[in-house]
């Protein structure tokens, strides 16, 4: 019974794919945009807020779960159509490789200026935990502050995934000379950040973590600490010691190649789109702030915020 | 003195095991660490296996066979290749199937647009297949349950069907469904299927053992990057990702049922003139139907474990709503939703086994109504399901109808209670929880790590292949050495000793505590039946949900890797254990009873080591568990094999290195199932319980 079902699908499933291509190519195509949902707020809620962008031009939106870095791999296979939050230092290297096997295109920049940057909550500086931060020459003298478990009396800094950027982290600390007092950990995912974080406010601990912004601890208060200003060729990899912080970094779109081609109108608001940190913000608020479901904070967004949306989509 | 050289002497093997630790040393000690000594740490020889993996599947995906379509979107021809073709069509009909079935429980467009097409559904906005209101799938659920088992399983239905719309899950949980749906008898008609061949002919038998060794012991994240490479991102692909993890269970268990019949029975079936087919599906398949059953329990429960991973790549419902629900620090949240994927668990199981255990009535005399009662009631339920979601529709005002589709979280819930429970645990249990992880930390953990870290590669196979060779013989010993040295030739020698350690130090500690609690709770019926329960429970319960309290509780230290590990690993331990104490004869104790014993002599002189070999298939699953923990351990943030695993689901050389490393943690545990089942086969022959 189950095997005819399967037979009768894959038939049916095909004459699909025969008869349904040959559509109309004038406007934007009926077949569905597909937006990837990831596991942070802000990601889920403009998934939904660009889903309804599109929706208000008529066209098909279908949401689906991915991981995000496997996700430019779906992009470029076609499984999936858009990705709208492309942060440079931890997705840069998966969109790039994806992009120069080809079939992923740049689709433009958000207005968000963002950083990506080791840095302590707010409750660090207020009640001067390590006197002299955010300035990184502070740290010299406060390695107890954030030591942990197994840190071995270190300090410790708590980095994301190796997967994100690679050893820059362990080459910042040797090449600030701080090698002798902090040690590097890399957590396993944004997960492990955030229940430490938690937990650290809890006792009012020291802790360093790797953190970015625009983000939902941004309300909070969240302090990067500062290091020596980025510049050209500073890292390992272009040359230099490493002994720098992080620039500024971009807040990217990617879209499938085929994508301004099926749906020219949608391309058009997609590439124009542009969010500023505010509005990033905004959207992860009403859910991790206001509690709203992610639809429900989508929904509310566009109502309120239609100066802001509707000139994308003309 | 004389007595020790007795002891000895009875026990010849004790003095190999002593002699085999000497030289251990004495190897550990001598050899000079340093990266050109060859007896240090091997050369990579399969350093350049994983791009070359790479590269050839996707030759053989993308390149191999090229197609030319014209793409009429586009307005351009596009190359495509033969086996992306056929993948992609498999991936489009179990996801017709899957869409199929979801459509039905709660509405939809898909099924149409797939008998018709996008621009017929743009235009016509009326093609859309309704939700069913809640309450008629619950009660078709509940009277499935009656009609297949009775009063009991009508009202657990009830319950597990009500609590999760109540609580607003309703819809996630009906996309879980929806793909357990397909997973599931996927899974059980393949490893049937598969079961029947290898029972047929041997040779197919020699050749499926190993790979089912591999696939059970290979942790899923290792085969994500090639499954979504060969079947694209999406419900079909979290589907297929698990029929690849739960049918390796059924096909063993549907071998060991058919070769389990006697032959008297089949002899019986041949003289009634049965042809090959009726022997098999009216003979054998119904005789062996005990272990073709616990293979159909293994199946559910192996699906819904795979809830949440298989939203890592684009399955939808319970399980990505559980990661975001983590990923905000919800744990209350979470909570409710790992119950809900338990509970489907629990029901889909009961019912199955329900249905199984059903025997037809064949000479039952029954009016029309009367054979076809459940089907009418059924259909009652239908009219009565809608007429009450229209009233519904009238009473609530506030845009929910709640007698039709509760929306997502906007149930019950309990969040508050269990959010305020941990942050309760967190405040007061973390400054005396920190010095013992202190204390562990640098007394236990670090010591034990950089020990195995200090093994040069000569000691640990030395180590290992002596302890085989002690225990199965030279046959043993050359399997386990060359499961070694394939992780020796490998770049990650060093990341494997680390994956050993915390698999090490979890087996022992959850060894440890399962064979307790176990024997503590086999002395008791009612204790067995409800540890078993707990046991099953937490077999399903997705395991991510404790990685968060753990993080708050021990930061992200090896301390909270390796909780989870125990939480996860002492399932089988247990399980086996009280399974294995409940099967010693009643007999046997009695004997001892008799002989004067008491009971603590009566359990370790008789008991434990009469249900020793089963207890010994207990540590065996308790390794693997472990080892798959270890792994997800990787989630909180370690240093092994796991970090790499994860870390492929962005490489350059993804699908080669997640395979690769996976294979390297497959063969870990591989080797100690060769150790432990040895060990097990003689203990049972020299019982004589084999």
């Amino acid at each position: 019974m189950f095997s005819i079902t399967k037979t009768l699908g894959a038939i049916i499933a095909g004459a699909v794919l025969a008869f349904g291509s040959s559509a109309a190519i004038a406007k934007d195509s009926s077949k569905p945009i597909v937006i990837p949902t990831h596991n942070w707020s802000s990601q889920v809620v403009m998934a939904y807020v660009i889903g309804g962008i599109f929706e208000s031009l008529g066209d098909n939106v279908e949401y689906k779960p991915a991981d995000s870095q496997a996700v430019y791999e779906a992009i470029r296979l076609g499984d999936i159509t858009i990705s709208h939050e492309v942060w440079q230092s931890t997705f840069g290297k998966s969109f790039y490789k994806a992009m120069s096997k080809g079939g992923v295109i740049d689709a433009g920049t958000h207005a968000a200026a963002t950083l990506e940057e080791m840095g302590v909550p707010q409750y660090v500086i207020d009640d001067n935990l390590c006197p002299g931060l955010p300035n990184w020459e502070a740290l010299k003298n406060c390695k107890g502050v954030f030591a942990t478990a197994d840190s071995g009396g270190k300090g410790r800094w708590l980095e994301g995934p190796q997967s994100w950027h690679g050893d820059l982290m362990p080459v910042r600390v040797n090449a600030l000379g701080l090698g002798n007092d902090y040690v590097v950990k890399f957590a396993g995912g944004a997960d492990a950040i955030w229940a430490e974080l938690a937990s650290a406010k809890k006792e009012g601990r020291g802790i360093i973590t790797f953190n970015w912004t625009p983000n939902f601890t941004d309300a909070e208060g969240f302090v990067f600490i500062e290091f020596p200003p980025y510049t050209d060729g500073c890292r390992v990899a272009d040359g230099g010691d490493g002994s720098c912080g992080s620039p500024k970094g971009w807040l990217k779109k990617a879209a499938n190649y085929k994508f301004p081609k099926t749906h020219p109108a949608a391309y058009k608001a997609f590439s124009k789109i542009s969010f500023t940190t505010t509005q990033v913000g905004q959207m992860a608020a009403l859910v991790d702030v206001d509690k709203l479901s992610h639809q429900d904070a989508a929904k509310k967004w566009l109502a309120e915020n239609e100066d802001v949306w509707k000139p994308f989509t003309r | 003195m004389n007595h020790l050289t007795g002891h000895l002497a009875r026990h010849p093997k004790l003095v190999q095991f002593a002699a085999l630790l000497a030289v251990f040393f004495v190897l550990y000690f001598s050899i000079d660490p340093s990266e050109n000594n060859i007896l240090w740490r091997l050369p990579a020889f399969l350093a350049a296996v994983p791009e070359m993996l790479n590269n050839s599947v996707e030759f053989i995906m993308f390149e191999w066979l090229p197609i030319e379509t014209y793409n009429v979107e586009i307005e351009d021809y596009e190359t495509s290749a033969l086996m992306i073709e056929i993948t992609r069509a498999i991936s489009r009909s179990v996801l017709f199937c899957i869409e199929f079935i979801r459509e039905i429980l709660i509405g939809g467009q898909k099924t149409i647009v797939a008998f018709t097409s996008w621009d017929f559904v743009s235009e016509n906005k009326w093609a859309r297949w309704p939700a069913l209101p809640w309450t008629v799938v619950a009660g078709v659920a509940i009277t499935l349950g009656y009609a297949l088992s009775g009063r009991w399983l009508a009202i657990l239905v009830g319950c597990a069907t009500s609590y999760i719309a109540v609580f607003g899950q309703w819809e996630p949980a009906m996309e879980t469904l929806s793909f357990v749906l397909i997973a599931a008898p996927l899974s059980v008609v393949l490893g049937v299927f598969l079961g029947v061949v290898a029972f047929k002919s041997q040779k197919f038998e020699t050749v499926l053992m190993p790979l089912l060794n591999v696939a059970q012991t290979m942790p899923h994240f290792s085969y994500l990057v090639p499954v979504t490479v060969f079947f694209g991102v999406g419900d079909h692909a979290g589907a297929i990702a698990t029929v690849i993890f739960a049918t390796p269970p059924m096909i063993r268990l549907t071998l060991l049922g058919l070769k389990g019949v006697s032959p008297e029975v089949l002899e019986a079936g041949m003289m009634n003139g049965c042809n090959k087919v009726q022997l098999m599906f009216k003979v054998l398949i119904p005789t062996a139907r005990h272990d073709i059953l616990v293979g159909v329990n293994q199946v559910i429960m192996q699906c819904l474990a795979m809830a949440v991973i298989a939203s890592f790549i684009g399955a939808k419902g319970l399980g990505f709503n559980l990661l975001l629900a983590l990923n905000q620090l919800r744990i209350g949240q979470a909570l409710e939703l790992g119950i809900c994927i338990v509970l489907i668990a629990v029901v889909l199981e009961k019912l199955s086994l329900g249905w199984a255990n059903k025997q037809i009535d064949y000479f039952a005399d029954l009016s029309f109504v009367e054979r076809h009662k459940y089907p009418l009631i059924m259909g009652g339920i239908l009219v009565a399901g809608v007429v009450l979601a229209s009233i519904g529709g009238l009473i609530f005002k506030d845009g929910i109808n709640y007698f039709y589709l509760i929306p997502h979280n906007k149930g019950l819930t309990t969040e508050l209670f269990w959010q305020s429970g941990v942050d309760w645990i967190v405040d007061n249990c973390y400054s005396s929880l920190q010095v013992f992880n202190v204390g562990l930390i640098v007394n236990v953990l670090v010591p034990m790590k950089n020990a195995y870290l200090g093994m040069p590669v000569v000691a640990t196979f030395v180590l290992v292949m002596g302890i085989a060779y002690i225990v199965g013989g030279l046959r043993s010993a050359l399997v386990v050495g060359g499961l070694l040295l394939f992780i020796a030739s490998t770049e990650w020698w060093d990341r494997a000793l680390i994956t050993a350690y915390m698999s090490t130090f979890g087996v022992i500690i959850s060894a440890t505590i399962g064979l307790i609690s176990g024997s503590l709770c086999a002395q008791n019926k009612f204790a067995t039946k409800g540890i078993l329960l707990v046991c099953d429970t937490f077999q399903t319960f997705p395991s991510f949900i404790y990685l968060i309290p753990v993080i708050m509780l021990f930061g992200v230290t090896d301390t909270s890797v390796l909780i989870a590990v125990i939480i996860y690993a002492t399932i089988p331990a247990t399980r086996y254990t009280v399974e294995g104490l409940s099967n010693v004869p009643q007999s046997l104790q009695d004997a001892g009873t008799m002989s004067g014993v008491s009971r603590f002599q009566r359990w370790i002189q008789i008991e434990l080591p009469l249900a020793f070999p089963h207890i010994m298939l207990g540590i065996n699953q308790t390794v693997v568990f472990a080892l798959f923990m270890v792994i997800i351990g990787a989630m909180i943030g370690t240093d092994d094999l796991g970090q790499l695993i994860l870390k492929s689901l962005s490489d350059e050389f993804g699908i080669g290195n997640g395979l690769m490393l996976g294979l390297c943690v497959a063969f870990i545990g591989l080797a100690v199932d060769q150790i432990l089942r040895t060990w097990a086969n003689e203990r049972k022959k020299a019982l004589g319980v084999a």
